[in-house]
């Protein structure tokens, strides 16, 4: 019985195999409706334009690892990679992306506003193209906090005011900064003091006043979870989530855009790649980032869009209707006080921040 | 048979001696011995142990800072670490060389993440410098001491010339140095401080926790495979369903499953609150540490105990306990000293199985361990999948696998599987 | 007893409710004397104390403990507990045999508390993993089928589904079928440098996952690319022949740990005495040896099937994304979004290995009952 059914497997991978087709390029992203969202605002109207068949590969949380391994055994299957900025500048440090000319290599902006400007301060690497801006923020439990709901980020180290857990991730990144903030440390002076192990201390130890009531998530859905479970009172994720779990899901949570972190994701072309694939990967993302594009993502997903001339065209949710630049983490009205990710300070701090913040969280 | 005893040596019937016909018997019984095993010996050589032993060399391999800057590793040597003073222009007009070379082939900024590990802000101190020493030209524009401090005063500092001397051998102990919470400096080995010391401590948890996990297991797994052994088949082969049955829901549902179970406003607390068990501010705290851990691994890992020690039961001929009861032994001393030693062989394997895997686990202890659930293996992953330090993480890999097998050595000299031999 | 301890003082509660069940035994037993009334009465009692305490569900719990205590105490009364053991037991005899069952009820109810709550959760009307207060309340609004709608429609859960059903048996054929022969040359006397082959056939189970994966990538991307490239053959089937080849070093070491420990208990003099009698080894191993260790060899394998139908971290490596399996499908939709849609899945799967285990346990009775064999 057992050599039957392996016939029958190896017919059954003969008959999937002979299904593919010549073109073909494999892009790869986060998952979920993020890559959903590329779906539809990018891989299907890049399909039907140029006929190119898009393989979709769920990998970018292992993107950095598995990039340099296969960067290492000289046989790159990626064509393009969606990553965070901060993986991006690691893989272009290594050497393990290619380095992009931006003004030639990108759509100008529909008024000839060159790529370069029109992307502006996003440009962080040279490697990486930003794609969407989005936050970490924090969502609260309407029902748990009473009439009192928080406006400020030190809610979260206020237990007197908001007893209950909170969960926040579990790394230093952004957590050391809101411990800087909330302990009276300028918005201005929060890297330097974090350059310093009494700054670092300092942080830690203002993390360690709520050390016992924090629930450490390391999952971008955990968050949405716990807040739904009513498990914690507050918690920090990607705004995106937070989107979903409010206006999707109807949940009874709000948003505390105070202080929130904004990050950048994009697309980066692994090094090494053949000249005619490259050259495709090169096409695709002159289609993909362009501002018309980059604006369509938006009605998916609420993160956004990484070009100062797409900001305008940002329209209504495809779905619920609604319009989606209220829950933009860019709109002025939740802009008001914005961290954004120091990237050049972590790509330095981070091994070293990092082992001292597990030591302490194991403590 | 008398005439044999008589004439010479014994022979076996095809005429050779006894003695020689023999050997070449066992020859002949080690060669089918050997040829049966080969087949899988050589795949998994081929394909796991010579990939991973050369994972494994990373650990030491250290060939970046000497390939990268040749010139200045030489004048390097000249250069008294000790003295306290900055290294002379040789050594910068040899690291511009160097330099200019690496940026060409982009390879310094690999070095900088290399160096970053050892000293924070080596980083961005190569990658900013390189955008400048590119404009450099390595005959014109000596001297290049006062040149480079002027791009990144980072280079008129000490340190950094005595991170790249300590750190440039082709071969190092610097990544097992931090493996076990030390690191390597120009003055030897030495102690890491005391707020970044974490590896030791993590081992020792999740040496303790899988010993904890294992012991739970073999508790929970010996009546369940003891009652699957000898109950009716028809009725065993029932229950067995209920043992696999977990095996078909995925880990990580299993793993959210027990989330769901143990948080505190699960499903556990819930229940005992409205039985008025627990008042309802003092919810059980049984997920996000150690105890959440060892609850759903435990049962993560059961069937893997429960299987071996059933099958080993299975073969126990029930007529010894029996016997023994027929001769006035009491129950527990029937089981003692019949039942039990015949199912060492069963809980052996059953515990080496679940002991490593439970060591090798990171996806479980991250979900519900919190913070003091936390297994080493998750510092490996996040070395290799995130911080990119695959030296520390092959070190790391390396130290648990010596322990792996140094532990399977002890058992099997204390316990000795091999040696528990029925008939 | 729930509802007394539900209302206020835990140990009172419980004390009032087993004067009250000792209260009902005596009027069970002494007035009444008719098991069937008695019975009815109990269970329908106890649910309607339930319904008005706490609605539908507490009529549910209601008709569950009064069906129980009804039971139990005609069980106690009528000495039925001693009907079906020997009758020379003695009273700690028979209660240790009662104690040692519940006991094992316990274990056993651990091991499926996890499926427990995935059962009626994947029925969740929600996007969460969570008890809505209309599921507690059984209304229909708080239940709804569209994970398993999801599940059926959605392309990615179909083609990661059907990638574990291929990988999986291929690579759980190939670490039985060498394990198991490896192991019963390693079970023979006087193999040379045994713990040391030993050692390096378990070693896939010893090193932790994520080294193993990176490892194995290197190797199988050589393999990859001379497959691809030397012998021309198609990418994607060498996408398949990578993982299941990974896989299957992956489920090595299970067969070969319980087949060996198996064959610690086999005696020798078997294949022996086959041999004597004329058997060649092939016949011998099939008839002999085959059969008396097959439970090593089908727990082995089921582990070596699980931990490939289960695995993620390798093939998260080694695979690309038209080899994505079920477990992968199974992390991304963990990490990027909440979804029961795994939960139906997991159900899914359960209910099929449900009625697969039956199927072969009623077979293997109808062929023993075909025989003439009485079931044992």
């Amino acid at each position: 019985m057992k050599v039957t059914k392996t016939t029958l497997m190896a017919g059954a991978i003969v008959a999937v195999a002979g299904a593919a087709s010549a073109e073909e390029m494999t892009i790869v992203s986060w998952g979920g409706a993020y890559s959903k969202s590329q779906l539809k605002a990018y891989h299907e109207p890049y399909s039907e334009k140029t006929g190119v068949t898009i393989l979709n590969d769920d990998s970018s949380a292992e993107a950095v690892a598995k990039l340099r391994a296969m960067n290492e055994a000289g046989n790159v299957t990626w064509d393009v990679v969606d990553v965070v900025a901060a993986d991006a500048i690691r893989l272009c440090d290594e050497g393990l992306a290619l380095e992009i000319d931006f003004d030639t290599q990108l759509a100008p902006a529909p008024d000839g506003t060159s790529a370069s400007d029109d992307f502006g301060d996003l440009l962080v690497s040279d490697c990486f193209i930003p794609q969407i801006v989005y936050s970490t923020t924090f969502g609260y439990r309407t029902d748990l906090v009473g009439d009192n709901p928080p406006s400020d980020i030190c809610a979260v180290f206020d237990l007197e005011t908001y007893p209950g857990k909170r969960s926040l991730e579990k790394r230093p990144i952004n957590n050391m900064e809101w411990a800087l903030l909330c302990d009276g440390v300028a918005k201005d002076d929060v890297y330097d003091v974090l350059a310093t192990p009494e700054g670092q201390d300092q942080a830690l130890a203002k993390l360690g006043t709520i050390k016992d009531n924090v629930v450490w998530w390391s999952a971008g859905a955990d968050t949405p979870q716990l807040l739904a479970d009513g498990e914690v009172i507050m918690g920090s994720t990607y705004n995106g989530r937070l989107f979903s779990v409010i206006e999707e899901q109807k949940q009874p949570v709000a948003m505390l855009w105070d202080a929130q972190v904004f990050d950048l994701d994009g697309w980066i072309i692994p090094a090494g790649l053949s000249e005619e694939r490259q050259k495709r990967a090169l096409d695709y993302i002159m289609f993909a980032t362009d501002t018309q594009r980059l604006a369509d993502q938006a009605k998916y997903i609420s993160y956004g869009p990484a070009r100062a001339s797409s900001a305008p065209l940002v329209g209504q949710h495809a779905d619920l209707g609604i319009d989606m630049a209220p829950h933009m983490p860019t709109d002025p009205e939740n802009a008001k006080n914005t961290f954004l990710y120091n990237y050049e300070f972590w790509a330095d701090y981070r091994d070293d921040i990092d082992a001292k913040f597990q030591a302490w969280l194991a403590q | 048979m008398t005439d044999a005893t008589q004439s010479g040596p014994m022979l076996a019937a095809d005429g050779t001696p006894l003695k020689k016909s023999l050997a070449r018997s066992l020859r002949r019984r080690k060669l089918r011995a050997l040829a049966l095993i080969a087949p899988l010996l050589l795949f998994v050589l081929l394909s796991f142990v010579v990939p991973i032993v050369s994972m494994l060399f990373r650990s030491v391999e250290n060939g970046i800072v000497a390939q990268t800057l040749p010139l200045t590793v030489v004048e390097l040597q000249n250069w008294d670490a000790e003295s306290g003073e900055l290294p002379d222009e040789a050594l910068y007009a040899a690291f511009t060389k160097d330099m200019i070379a690496a940026i060409e082939a982009k390879e310094h900024t690999k070095l900088g993440t290399r160096l970053n590990y050892e000293q924070t802000g080596m980083s961005s101190m190569f990658r900013k410098s390189g955008r400048k020493i590119k404009r450099l030209d390595p005959e014109a524009d000596a001297p290049f001491k006062e040149k480079l401090i002027e791009i990144h005063d980072g280079w008129g500092d000490v340190d950094t010339w005595r991170v790249i001397k300590t750190h440039a051998v082709p071969i190092t102990n610097g990544y097992f140095l931090n493996a076990v919470d030390m690191r390597r400096t120009p003055e030897g080995a030495q102690a890491q401080p005391e707020d970044k010391r974490i590896l030791i401590k993590l081992f020792g948890r999740t040496l303790f926790m899988s010993l904890i996990i294992t012991g739970s297991c073999i508790l929970l797994a010996y009546p369940i495979s003891y009652l699957l052994a000898n109950l009716p088949m028809r009725v065993s082969n029932m229950l067995m369903i209920l043992v696999l049955l977990p095996f078909w829901t995925s880990l990580l549902v299993r793993t959210s499953a027990w989330k769901v179970m143990l948080q505190q406003q699960g499903v556990i607390n819930e229940t005992l609150v409205w039985l008025g068990l627990v008042a309802d501010d003092a919810r059980l705290v049984i997920i996000n540490n150690q105890f959440g851990t060892i609850i759903a691994m435990t049962h993560i890992l059961l069937p893997f105990m429960i299987l071996p020690m059933y099958s080993v039961m299975q073969t126990i001929p029930p007529y010894y306990t029996r016997a023994a009861k027929s001769m006035g032994a009491t129950n527990w001393t029937t089981f003692w000293r019949i039942y039990f030693p015949q199912s060492i062989p069963g809980i052996g394997a059953g515990s080496i199985l679940v002991f490593i895997l439970a060591i090798g686990y990171y996806i479980t202890p991250e979900i519900v361990g919190g913070t003091k659930g936390v297994f080493i293996s998750n510092r490996i992953a996040y070395h290799i999948s995130s911080s990119l330090n695959w030296g520390l993480a092959a070190a790391l890999g390396t130290i648990l696998l010596a322990v792996v097998l140094l532990l399977y050595w002890c058992y099997d000299k204390i316990v000795g599987i091999d040696n528990v031999k029925l008939g | 007893m729930f509802v007394g301890a539900g209302q206020g003082n835990v140990l009172l509660g419980i004390l009032i409710g087993a004067a009250l069940m000792a209260g009902l035994a005596w009027l069970y037993i002494n007035v009444l004397d008719n098991e069937r009334v008695a019975r009815w009465m109990t269970i329908l009692g106890l649910a309607a104390i339930g319904f008005f305490f706490a609605g539908i569900t507490g009529l549910i719990v209601g008709l569950l403990a009064g069906w129980f205590f009804a039971f139990f105490i005609f069980w106690l009364y009528e000495g039925r507990y001693r009907q079906k053991l020997l009758p020379y037991m003695t009273a700690g005899q028979v209660f240790w045999h009662y104690a040692f069952r519940v006991i094992c009820g316990a274990i056993f109810v651990f091991l499926i508390t996890p499926i427990l709550v995935v059962l009626p959760l994947s029925f969740n009307a929600q996007d969460f993993f969570t008890f809505t207060p209309e599921m507690l309340r059984l209304d229909p609004e708080g239940y709804s089928l569209k994970h398993y709608r999801d599940f059926f429609t959605n392309n990615e859960w179909q083609r990661s589904f059907k990638n574990s059903l291929i990988i999986a048996p291929i690579a759980t054929f190939i670490s039985v079928t060498l394990g198991t022969l490896a192991a019963i040359g390693l079970s023979q006397s006087h193999v040379p440098g045994r713990r040391a082959i030993m050692g390096i056939l378990i070693s896939p189970m010893i090193v932790p996952l994520i080294i193993s994966a990176t490892g194995m990538f290197f190797f199988y991307s050589d393999i990859g690319r001379f497959l691809e490239g030397t012998l021309g053959m198609n990418k994607n089937f060498v996408g398949y022949v990578k993982v299941v080849l990974a896989h299957a070093v992956l489920g090595i070491p299970f067969v070969i740990i319980t087949v060996t420990a198996t064959l610690v208990g086999f005696d020798q003099s078997l294949t022996r005495a086959a041999a004597n009698m004329g058997a060649g080894p092939v016949r011998t191993f099939f008839k002999i040896q085959m059969p008396l260790i097959l439970p090593g060899v089908i727990s082995g394998g089921l582990f070596a099937f699980i931990t490939s139908f289960d695995e993620v971290v390798v093939v998260l490596f080694v695979g690309s994304a038209s080899q994505k399996t079920l477990p992968w499908q199974m992390f991304t939709g963990l990490r990027e979004q909440i979804s029961p849609t795994i939960l139906a899945v997991a159900t899914i799967l359960v209910v099929i290995s449900i009625a697969l285990l039956t199927t072969v346990e009623l077979l293997r009775r109808r062929s023993e009952r075909l025989r003439g064999l009485s079931p044992a």
